[in-house]
């Protein structure tokens, strides 16, 4: 351990917007790929399910309607 | 050996392959960055120059040698597209680009933000720093280019040429540190030489550039898979394989 509290931790020994700032932005930056990757996933999905439904009702609708 | 290599041309196998290698890549890249970034945040000693601004090289270097591994295999998969025509080449390739280029912006942001307290200034245009830069833009227009296609082999193909010109950069960033006179640092572990670190504080550094490979892995094979159901939607194997998922 070479910090001797959180304070002296969280002030990085004078650098600790510098840190703290590069460290954020790069958590940030990996979280956000990582959520529209996911978002992308489950839009697809989504697309997928919809078409089929579409398709379905289309084809009840036919066979009543004739 | 080839033909074994080859069936993963078919966008069905090669779906298969990346819902395998994902699984062992996500989790094993949380666990070492995690490990990797509270060692070299709080138990690694201190740089007798740099003090603890000096453990932003944690993110620094990790992502820099990622953005530039990125790039190569983007290139390769480019390759392949261009030569052996699989489907599937062009789909790994854009599902590279994304990551490699927030790689890149990482590596720069982080480069800033450990600039200025050292060097003075957050962004000087000297040879590393605008070498990496023209790294992003490559990705960009890689993006840019492919998307600007409705038929995707097409803009796959102009991508494609373009990614593979760009290789011209990655040996200029590598050496740009010893071929031009720079406020960078030389490399501190990309060589033959010894590493020119003490083992305490490489220990956290390779624990993190093995988590970020991974991450990259995982992240891009992720998005390839997006890619296959983009490009396959209306298949037959596409619509068996998320409509039997849901009873």
């Amino acid at each position: 351990m070479q910090f001797d509290s959180l304070s002296a931790f969280l002030e990085m020994g004078g650098y600790g917007f510098f840190v703290w700032l590069a460290f954020g932005v790069t958590l940030g930056a990996m979280i956000l790929l990582v959520v529209q990757s996911s978002l992308d996933t489950k839009h697809l999905e989504k697309e997928i399910k919809d078409t089929h439904a579409r398709k379905a009702r289309m084809r009840a609708a036919a066979k009543e309607g004739l | 050996m080839w033909k074994w290599f080859s069936q993963y041309a078919k966008p069905e196998k090669a779906y298969q392959l990346c819902g395998t290698l994902f699984r062992w890549f996500w989790l094993p890249s949380l666990l070492l960055i995690l490990v990797g970034t509270v060692w070299g945040l709080v138990f690694a000693p201190q740089d007798y120059q740099q003090g603890d601004s000096f453990r932003i090289i944690y993110i620094h270097v990790p992502s820099a040698l990622l953005s530039m591994s990125a790039y190569v295999a983007m290139a390769v998969a480019a390759l392949v597209g261009l030569v052996w025509q699989w489907r599937t080449a062009y789909m790994a390739m854009i599902a590279i680009a994304p990551v490699g280029a927030v790689m890149t912006f990482i590596a720069l942001f982080t480069g800033a933000a450990w600039g200025k307290p050292m060097w003075g200034t957050w962004w000087i245009w000297d040879a590393r720093l605008t070498s990496q830069l023209i790294l992003l833009f490559l990705y960009l227009g890689v993006i840019a280019l492919y998307s600007a296609f409705d038929d995707k082999q097409q803009g796959g193909k102009a991508a494609g040429i373009m990614a593979l010109v760009g290789v011209v950069n990655i040996p200029i960033i590598h050496y740009s540190v010893e071929w031009w006179n720079t406020l960078h640092q030389g490399a501190t572990i990309t060589k033959f030489d010894k590493p020119s670190i003490a083992p305490e504080m490489l220990w956290p550094l390779l624990i993190n550039l093995l988590g970020f490979a991974l991450f990259v892995a995982a992240v891009s094979i992720k998005r390839m898979r997006n890619e296959i159901v983009r490009r396959e939607i209306h298949r037959p194997w596409i619509k068996s394989l998320f409509l039997e998922n849901e009873k």
